[in-house]
């Protein structure tokens, strides 16, 4: 199929932005949505042009690198995938798509759709952990946990850190992803100890860092990729008001 | 030859890591603040080692080039991790699962250091649990096992199939915290573009900032490679497609010695290939294998649907060949016997490159939501990138390169051949010999970087307490930063027509053909020729567009496409030297009538490990003779 892509480029953190329109031809729907901007890239540098830089890694939907707001959607039209596993196969023939970067204050645009989400781990090393030192822990069942309870807390801890939630929320809110790392300590009797300190940590360096507030819309449990739930921001809520 | 020195200390294998800890030298608190330690890496092994460094009190650096330490590729192992735990009472022991993996292994690697893995491998479920890994559970609450290929026991600890991932944020969590103690510094970002030595010890490292451009130098009393593997010289892999080798080829390039660079393992269940463009072949976990049948039609060419072909058309081509084991063989085994099929032209699908892995029979026993529950995300992981449900029709499964048993050569302390420079998990040598059993990566990694870097590194640190802080301003930093900058504008200057990823694709397919599954002497000096020949129109015809003093993709793609080239000619000198077959290095000269791997154990019971002699000399071999004193050196079978 021919398509049409009108990509955000931006040169650098302190340039100015613009779109700019690249026709690909011949998009096989077997390809990635990644694969189909590889193409463009090799059709770019055989020109001596500037490749349109964008994060990517394990190309499989775990580890979080690659982003980008396709279409107006977080990760493109289709729910619950990553950018590189969202298939040509859901494009058609003649098709313009429109392709920018995460738009938030705490993520700035670094080139093209790169930006910088080291607020992410800014956040997470404010209290995203429990304090054990290694060779510290008891026999591993010597703590049971229902099952329901690791099963919960399996479902908030599968967030890849990509940044969709931040990215899709009118406010730039990181309540999603915030939830999700308290959500899963609170579940498990291991994180209770230290889960007043955390999420008291945890919000605010979140509120310091310049994520916006959180207004109930539910666009970042719409978009993201994993599917995290709102249910965890409740949760949330709750140990913060259990934290004072 | 006296320059392998394998420290293993004496006593009988079961005494020797507790001999070695209560012997070893150690380094008070007080002069810990004042030694440095440089870690590369923040997969499993090496954010676990930054952490348990830092825990420990010294200054550590740690680096990596993804733009957060979250995201390097042991997120993406998915099936579990192996540990000795016996939860089962299904026979299992650190005895057990030493000799599962020095079988598995195909006795090509060190006993000492694989017993201490298995030996470890408790601790390292206790501190995951502690540590807030949700591991699956039972009921009762308790932990959950699986069984896993190449063993008959349960042995493996999972979180569904995202076991790597779960594991790699536990590593994470960890690491911020020492992060916000300030005794972990974090550099994303970053690529390691050199190793300096001064004085014959490694006491630094050059790196490129990924964003600026700019070249810098870090310098510390011992440097640490948690550098991971070098699958992705196949182009396509089952790795992160910026996973590379660059790290420990300049430690091999400055008198790190390279251990069994041919020994590669292929994963025989992988999503086939679908469009000229891929760039990523992706794994599906081996755990389907517990449940998922593998087969072909019996008959060649047959068109048919898979579910339109009767029971008695099918050809189980792995429980005919091995009754014992069935779809639970080792990888290379399972991985050899589809390219066996696919070859004599029973494959399936438009390329003919796949068989199925189905779980009709699993499903009509055990109901769907039984294996939803074990494999449900994987389910919905090969309908999103296929289209077609597992649930409905069998998968369609080829395998591709996945994990490298090779590395740098390192000792019983894990150091290498440099004084002062470590390196734990894959890419290191020493625990999987030939093959490496399932769930047993994890493992490693998070054993070397937890429980023994931070009990060996000590001893040679015990050495470093009178050295000052490391100046980047010695001669040596200067020396190793010009060589950087030239090499970054010899690629620069190319300027010719072709992309670092038209090289990379090319330089994989010749791999793959002729240093891949199956290998022979003929093929091996063919390939020797063609990558040279290859390597030669890079240095002519690479183009990268822009400059080397901004964000530049292509340039980190070309300088580690650069580095494959001269690695692959290492591999297959290696290939080429090992005339005989074992785990995943199998040479079609040697082979049973039945088509099974012969080894050569009075020849080549040894590790092949390769000393680089300069630029257009070849690399001179040293043998460091493997000794089995427990284990007795059998054929393995898996019939």
């Amino acid at each position: 199929m021919n398509l049409t892509l009108k990509i955000w480029r931006q040169k650098n953190a302190k340039a100015k932005g613009n779109f700019v329109t690249y026709k690909m031809e011949n998009v096989s729907p077997a390809m990635s949505f990644l694969e189909m901007l590889d193409a463009l890239n090799e059709k770019l540098v055989r020109e001596n042009e500037d490749p349109v830089a964008f994060d990517h890694d394990c190309r499989e939907g775990i580890c979080g690198s690659c982003g980008m707001y396709i279409n107006g959607h977080p990760h493109g039209p289709v729910p619950a995938v990553t950018t590189c596993h969202l298939s040509m196969r859901y494009f058609s023939d003649g098709d313009t798509i429109r392709i920018e970067p995460w738009r938030a204050r705490a993520f700035p645009v670094i080139k093209d759709l790169i930006v910088d989400r080291s607020a992410f781990d800014r956040i997470q090393s404010e209290g995203g952990f429990i304090s054990i030192n290694t060779g510290s822990a008891p026999e591993a069942n010597l703590i049971p946990v229902r099952k329901a309870d690791a099963d919960t807390a399996f479902d908030a801890s599968i967030c890849i850190g990509c940044g969709a939630c931040v990215a899709a929320c009118k406010n730039a809110s990181a309540m999603l992803f915030v939830s999700a790392r308290v959500s899963q300590y609170a579940l498990l009797p291991q994180g209770r100890t230290e889960a007043r300190e955390r999420v008291r940590a945890m919000v605010s360096i979140m509120d310091e860092l310049g994520f916006g507030s959180c207004s109930n819309t539910g666009a970042c449990e719409a978009e993201c990729p994993k599917e995290i739930k709102l249910t965890n921001i409740a949760r949330l809520n709750r140990e913060y008001h259990k934290a004072y | 030859m006296e320059k392998l020195v394998s420290k293993i200390p004496d006593g009988p294998l079961a005494q020797k890591w507790t001999k070695y800890k209560a012997s070893s030298r150690l380094v008070s608190p007080a002069n810990r603040k004042k030694l440095d330690i440089i870690v590369v890496g923040t997969g499993l092994s090496g954010a676990s080692a930054a952490s348990a460094l830092g825990e420990l009190g010294y200054n550590v650096s740690n680096f990596c080039y993804q733009d957060s330490p979250r995201r390097a590729h042991s997120v993406a192992a998915q099936g579990g991790i192996n540990a000795a735990k016996n939860y089962r009472n299904d026979g299992d022991s650190v005895y057990r699962l030493f000799t599962d993996m020095i079988k598995g292994g195909d006795f090509r690697s060190r006993e000492a250091n694989v017993y201490r893995a298995a030996e470890v491998s408790n601790q390292v479920i206790d501190h995951f649990t502690a540590i807030g890994v949700p591991f699956a559970r039972d009921y009762g609450g308790t932990l959950d096992t699986r069984s896993f290929g190449g063993v008959q026991v349960s042995r493996t600890f999972y979180v569904k199939g995202q076991t790597g991932q779960q594991c790699l944020l536990g590593c994470y969590s960890s690491l911020n915290r020492q992060i916000k103690k300030g005794t972990v510094k974090m550099f994303p970002r970053r690529e390691m573009l050199d190793l300096v030595l001064i004085g014959g010890k490694a006491r630094g490292i050059i790196t490129r900032n990924l964003v600026t451009g700019e070249i810098e130098r870090h310098g510390a009393h011992a440097v640490v490679l948690a550098t991971g593997g070098y699958g992705t010289i196949y182009y396509l892999s089952t790795l992160a497609v910026n996973s590379n080798a660059s790290a420990a080829w300049k430690a091999y390039k400055k008198g790190a010695f390279f251990a069994n660079p041919a020994f590669i393992q292929i994963h025989p269940t992988c999503v086939p290939q679908m469009n000229e463009f891929q760039k990523k072949l992706t794994l599906m976990s081996e755990s389907l294998r517990n449940d998922g049948r593998v087969w072909v039609p019996l008959r060649a060419d047959d068109e048919r649907r898979p579910n339109d072909i009767p029971e008695g058309e099918r050809d189980y081509f792995l429980e005919r060949r091995y009754p014992a084991f069935g779809n639970l063989v080792p990888r290379d085994v399972a991985s050899r016997a589809a390219k066996e099929r696919c070859d004599a032209g029973f494959g399936v699908g438009e390329t003919k490159l796949a068989v199925y892995l189905d779980f009709r029979d699993a499903i009509e026993k055990q109901g769907k939501k039984v294996i939803e529950e074990k494999y449900g995300n994987l389910f919905q992981m090969y309908k999103t990138i296929t289209g077609s449900d597992p649930y409905e029709e069998p998968m369609r499964i080829y395998p591709a390169g996945h994990y490298t048993m090779g590395g740098l050569w390192v000792d019983y302390e894990l150091m290498t051949t440099i004084p002062g420079l470590y390196a734990i998990g894959e890419s290191n040598f020493s625990d999987h010999g030939a093959n490496r059993l399932g769930a047993s990566s994890l493992m490693q990694a998070a054993g070397d970087g937890y429980f023994i870097l931070p009990n060996t590194i000590n001893n040679y640190l015990a050495g470093e307490i009178q050295q000052p802080k490391i100046s980047t301003d010695a001669p040596e930093f200067e020396e190793a930063e010009r060589s950087v900058t030239g090499r970054i504008n010899r690629l620069m200057a190319v300027r010719g027509t072709q992309s670092a990823s038209a090289f990379h694709r090319r330089l994989g397919k010749i791999m793959w053909d002729h240093v891949g599954m199956v290998r022979n002497g003929k093929g091996l000096e063919e390939a020797l020729g063609m990558v040279a020949e290859l390597e030669d129109e890079f240095w002519k015809d690479l183009l990268i567009p822009g400059s080397p003093d901004e964000l530049n993709h292509e340039l980190e793609k070309a300088g580690r496409v650069a580095d494959f080239f001269e690695l692959a000619r290492l591999m297959i000198t290696d290939a080429l030297h090992r005339r005989e077959s074992c785990g995943a290095h199998f040479r079609e000269e040697y082979q049973t009538p039945d088509g099974e791997a012969m080894r050569n154990d009075r020849e080549f019971a040894h590790v092949a490990v390769w000393e680089y002699a300069g630029e257009d000399r070849e690399p001179v071999l040293h043998r460091e003779k493997l000794v089995f004193e427990e284990a007795e050196m059998k054929i393995r079978s898996y019939k």
